[in-house]
C-alpha cells in the first residue's frame, strides 16, 4: 500500500474542512453559500475518484477499449451538479430577501436586530 | 491539480471582499472540471465547466450587485471554536478513509457491483455509445426525472422569494427603462460574434449526447448562459423583448411534463412507466425515441428554470435601481 492511493481522498477532505470552515466561522451570508459550494464540490469529487479504474477510458463505448471507469458515478454527479446551482439559487434568493428585510447580510447585525425586535 | 483546488479553497478563505471571492470561485470551478477530465468524467465535466465557472458566478455577481461587495471582519476569538471542530472532524475523516479500497483499483465494491452490467449490456440493450447517456435517460430515469422536478421547483421557489409584491407570483422584468450605463462596445461585438455559436453548441450537445459527452443537463446550461451574457451586455429590456418571461416561464413546465408524458406514452403501450422498449416495434428504436425525448425534455426545463432564475435576480436589481 503506498501513501499516494489515499491522496484523493484526503484532498476531499481537506476541501470540505476548508469549506465547513468558511460556512461556520464566516459571518456573511453570500461567503458561507460560497462556502456550501466549495463542501458540495468536494463530495463530487469523492464520487468521481470512486469511479475511476487505474488505465480506464472514459465510458463512451468504442471498439478495441476494455477497461472503462464506472459511468455510475458520472451519472449521479452531473445531475447534482445542476441540482445544486438550483438550490444553490434559492440560498441566493433567500440572502436578497433577508437584505430587503434586516438591510444587511451579515448574521451578528441580523441576529442583534432580531434580539431586539 | 488537486493541489491547485486546495490552494484556491485557502485563498477563499484568506481574501476578504465578495468579489475577489466570487472570480476565485469561478476559477474553482474551471479546475475542478479540469480534474474531472484526468479522472475520465467528460460528461461530469462539462457540466461543471458550465455551472461552476460559468453560470453560478454569474448568479453570485447579481446577488452581490443587489446587497452589496463588503464583508465584516471576523471576530479573532470567535475563529477558535470553528478552527478546533474542523480540525478534529477533519482528523476522523481522514482516519475514515483508511478503510478505503486504494484509488483506482479495479476490484473495488463500487466498480464490481452493478457497472459492469451496464458496460458489457447497454452496447446491445440500448444500442448507443455513450454509457453515462443510457443510464442516465433510460435505466435510472426515474432518479432524473426526480431531479429534473427538484430543479423546476427551485425555479419556482426562487420567483416566489424575489416576485415583487402585486405582481401575482411571476418576476416579470418592468417596462424597459433607459440605460444609463454606458455600453461596452468591444464586449457587445465580440459577443455578438460568440453567442451564436454558444447557441449552436448548445444544439450540438443536446442532439449528440447519445455519442459524444453532451446530454440535455450540458446543453440547457449552455443555451442558459449565452442567453444570460447577452442580457449582461445588452441589458435587461432588450434581452426580456427577444426571450419575455412568461415564455420562459412556460418552457420551463412544458420540459418536465415532455418527460413526465414520455412516461405515460410507454404506460400506455402497456410497459413500465419510462420503459421506452414500448415506443416503437424494435425495442432498440423505442430506446432511441425515448432518450432523445427525455433528453429534449431535459434540456428544455433546465435552459428555462436558469433563465428564469437570471430574470428574477436581474429584475430584482432593476427595480432596486429605479
Amino acid at each position: 500500500m503506498d501513501v499516494f492511493s489515499y491522496f484523493n481522498y484526503w484532498v476531499v477532505v481537506v476541501l470540505m474542512m476548508l469549506g465547513f470552515f468558511i460556512v461556520i466561522a464566516r459571518g456573511n451570508l453570500v461567503k458561507k453559500l460560497i462556502g456550501l459550494n466549495i463542501f458540495q464540490t468536494s463530495v463530487f469529487i469523492l464520487y468521481i475518484s470512486a469511479g475511476k479504474v487505474m488505465g480506464g477510458a472514459a465510458p463512451i463505448l468504442a471498439d478495441g477499449v476494455e477497461l472503462y471507469s464506472n459511468p455510475l458515478p458520472h451519472v449521479l454527479i452531473l445531475t447534482a451538479i445542476v441540482v445544486g446551482i438550483a438550490t444553490t439559487s434559492v440560498g441566493l434568493a433567500l440572502v436578497v430577501r433577508i437584505h430587503a428585510a434586516y438591510g444587511t447580510v451579515e448574521e451578528a447585525d441580523i441576529l442583534e436586530q432580531d434580539a431586539t425586535c | 491539480m488537486l493541489c491547485l483546488l486546495v490552494a484556491t479553497a485557502i485563498a477563499l478563505i484568506a481574501v476578504r471582499g465578495l468579489l475577489a471571492s466570487i472570480m476565485l470561485t469561478s476559477v474553482y470551478g474551471l479546475l475542478s472540471a479540469s480534474f474531472f477530465v484526468t479522472m475520465d468524467a467528460v460528461d461530469v465535466a462539462f457540466t461543471e465547466a458550465a455551472v461552476g465557472a460559468g453560470v453560478s458566478p454569474l448568479l453570485l455577481l447579481l446577488t452581490v450587485a443587489i446587497v452589496g461587495r463588503r464583508e465584516a471582519a471576523s471576530n479573532a476569538r470567535r475563529l477558535v471554536v470553528p478552527l478546533l471542530l474542523v480540525t478534529v472532524t477533519g482528523a476522523l475523516l481522514i482516519i475514515g478513509t483508511l478503510d478505503m479500497p486504494s484509488f483506482g483499483s479495479p476490484d473495488a465494491p463500487a466498480q464490481t457491483h452493478v457497472a459492469p452490467r451496464y458496460l458489457q449490456q447497454s452496447g446491445d440493450e440500448i444500442g448507443i455509445p455513450n454509457v453515462v447517456t443510457s443510464v442516465l435517460a433510460s435505466y435510472r430515469a426515474y432518479d432524473t426525472l426526480g431531479e429534473v422536478l427538484v430543479i423546476f421547483t427551485a425555479g419556482v421557489a426562487v420567483l416566489l422569494a424575489l416576485a415583487p409584491a402585486g405582481q401575482g407570483g411571476s418576476a416579470r422584468a418592468e417596462p424597459p427603462a433607459p440605460e444609463h450605463l454606458a455600453p461596452h462596445t468591444i464586449l457587445q461585438v465580440v459577443s455578438k460574434l460568440l453567442i451564436p455559436f454558444m447557441l449552436l453548441f448548445a444544439f450540438y450537445v443536446q442532439f449528440h449526447g447519445e455519442y459524444g459527452p453532451g446530454g440535455g443537463f450540458q446543453a440547457g446550461v449552455i443555451f442558459a448562459s449565452g442567453i444570460i451574457l447577452y442580457g449582461l451586455l445588452y441589458g435587461l429590456p432588450t434581452v426580456c423583448r427577444v426571450i419575455p418571461p412568461p415564455v420562459v416561464e412556460v418552457l420551463a413546465a412544458v420540459g418536465a411534463l415532455i418527460y413526465g408524458l414520455t412516461g405515460v406514452l410507454s404506460l400506455l403501450a402497456g410497459k413500465n412507466f419510462l420503459d421506452y422498449s414500448a415506443l416503437a416495434a424494435d425495442p432498440v428504436t423505442g430506446q432511441h425515441i425515448g432518450i432523445i425525448a427525455i433528453e429534449l425534455g431535459v434540456g428544455i426545463a433546465v435552459a428555462a428554470v436558469i433563465i428564469t432564475i437570471y430574470y428574477a435576480f436581474a429584475g430584482r436589481l432593476h427595480t432596486r435601481e429605479d
